[in-house]
């Protein structure tokens, strides 16, 4: 299987604080790939890399084709979905309009409609709430509207930062397990970074473990959780 | 009371006038929370090249529509050329910035049309428009064009795919990028219709005021006071505070005047009203300095 997404010698500039250190990996053609790590390690670092959030030096390319230095909004026409931290929800919109901002550059309006019910189809909660403002939605529907959102683009990749950050246990499981069949049935790529270790390793079938900006370990998801420090480390068994 | 209507007539011509200009600095506030201070500069010239138009022959709405295209074109280029390299600069050079469009546009104007007063046509027909003894035929029209305006802006931004894409773009600008909206395009665009709508202020009131270069000098402080009582965020507070200003300093003159008739003591009068508009603006910042349709941004520390 061809690599969707290869990253190569990654570094990542704030200003002068450099926050990346040579990061790379691979997210295979529709697989799930998770970055684990303690907070501070550039999860969240790596994936604005990615969209060209912040300074960065050294190869990604995507589907083959160089994309480093390009624009984010050109980055994220390539179909590559970045679902923020804090979920980026357009607070003083409505639900509708936060759906269909994500779809305002495509003229097939029969698709556009067939797509977003598709989406209600993963999140029916969305549709009773879809002339609501998105800032009155709950953390739960903010993060259900962030990812419907991230589909209303098509993408062939989406990457999530901490889509269980703040969420009710039940919340959090139940975002999963729509991750899942996300994957499964509209063959989206994705790159999860996740505090929550053990589930991500439930979800992907490869990990990367971040410490400092650097890659500390790799390998399927399997291999990574029986590994003993990360069992110490970040699972807490 | 014949005399009562036709100040809330009046006032509500101007009213619209504030508005739009207004409106203009509420979208580039929201989307930049930077104040143009030389929209109304930019305004003014626009009015003088519809002036200059209309002097080589062309009727008024033509020159009309060409000016205000040609704003929307000059907001657009003042933003890719001028403000694109100070995205990331502080407030304070950006302010200095537009002082310097506003002492630009004027003596430009100034060098090419002159400092003289110059009369400015009105397009209504006096015969039949207007309502005989409540409001003159250019007070409604200004009214009606203003709203008109307002109304096309309104579905634009409602409604339109470019227009909500500009709504998201100004409320989180970074999010809009991960969806793929080209920001820094919608800003230029933002520019673009609030000079636009700055011209329709200044080819409207030109009729009122006669056309010089320091024209929209008080009227931009009356749509400052607009948009401060609508709430500096909020388009459609700005038109409602554009009106109440409009109509609340023709009211108070009103008010000084019928004093004066009454007691003969001269307290406040037509010479005031620009005081008004600034006490407008002092009331407004101390009492409720998020307006009256405004949100009240909360931060924690």
């Amino acid at each position: 299987m061809a690599a969707l997404l290869e990253v190569k010698g990654l570094k990542a500039f704030y200003g002068q604080t450099q926050s990346l250190y040579d990061i790379g990996f691979e997210i295979p053609n529709g697989g799930i790939t998770t970055l684990l790590g303690a907070n501070g390690a550039g999860k969240t670092t790596t994936l604005r890399a990615i969209c060209n959030m912040v300074r960065t030096e050294g190869t990604i390319r995507f589907d083959g084709k160089d994309i480093a230095g390009q624009a984010t909004e050109e980055i994220v026409r390539l179909r590559i979905a970045h679902v923020p931290d804090g979920r980026g929800t357009f607070t003083t919109l409505t639900v509708d309009e936060n759906l269909r901002v994500a779809a305002y550059t495509r003229r097939d309006k029969a698709a556009v409609q067939a797509d977003l019910e598709r989406v209600f189809g993963y999140f029916p909660r969305l549709k009773e709430r879809l002339q609501q403002q998105a800032g009155t939605l709950s953390g739960g529907e903010q993060q259900m509207l962030a990812i419907a959102r991230a589909l209303m683009l098509r993408p062939r990749l989406m990457l999530l930062d901490e889509p269980s950050f703040g969420l009710a246990p039940l919340i959090v499981v139940e975002i999963f397990r729509i991750l899942r069949r996300i994957n499964e049935d509209e063959k989206v790529s994705i790159l999860l970074v996740e505090q929550n270790a053990a589930l991500a390793l439930d979800l992907a079938t490869h990990a990367y473990l971040l410490e400092t900006g650097r890659v500390v370990m790799s390998g399927p998801s399997a291999v990574i959780k029986d590994d003993e420090n990360v069992r110490k480390s970040y699972l807490g068994y | 009371m014949e005399q009562f209507t036709q100040q809330v007539a009046s006032g509500l011509a101007n009213g619209a006038i504030y508005a739009c200009v207004a409106l203009a600095l509420v979208m580039i506030y929201v989307s930049t929370d930077h104040i143009n201070f030389a929209q109304g500069e930019m305004a003014m010239f626009s009015t003088y090249i519809s002036w200059q138009l209309m002097s080589w022959g062309l009727s008024f709405w033509t020159a009309f529509i060409a000016a205000v295209a040609f704003s929307f074109v000059l907001g657009v280029i003042i933003e890719r050329v001028i403000l694109r390299p100070l995205h990331n600069a502080p407030v304070l050079s950006i302010i200095v910035v537009f002082i310097g469009l506003l002492a630009i546009c004027n003596s430009m104007a100034g060098a090419i049309w002159s400092y003289l007063i110059k009369e400015f046509p009105s397009p209504f027909p006096k015969s039949s428009f207007g309502i005989a003894g409540v409001i003159g035929p250019h007070q409604l029209g200004v009214v009606m064009v203003t709203l008109i305006v307002l109304g096309l802006l309104f579905v634009f931004f409602r409604y339109t795919p470019l227009g909500l894409a500009m709504r998201a773009a100004a409320q989180n600008p970074q999010m809009a990028r991960l969806v793929g909206v080209r920001v820094d395009w919608m800003l230029a665009l933002g520019w673009g219709l609030a000079a636009s709508v700055g011209a329709v202020a200044g080819i409207m009131v030109a009729h009122i005021v006669y056309l010089d270069p320091n024209m929209m000098g008080g009227i931009l402080l009356y749509a400052f006071a607009s948009a401060l009582v609508g709430g500096i965020s909020n388009p459609g507070g700005a038109v409602v505070g554009g009106f109440i200003v409009g109509v609340l300093e023709n009211m108070v003159a009103f008010a000084g005047n019928q004093i004066e008739k009454v007691t003969g003591v001269y307290i406040i009068g037509n010479g005031e009203k620009l005081t008004v508009a600034l006490i407008i603006v002092i009331f407004v910042l101390t009492v409720k300095p998020a307006g009256l349709f405004g949100r009240v941004v909360v931060k924690r520390v």
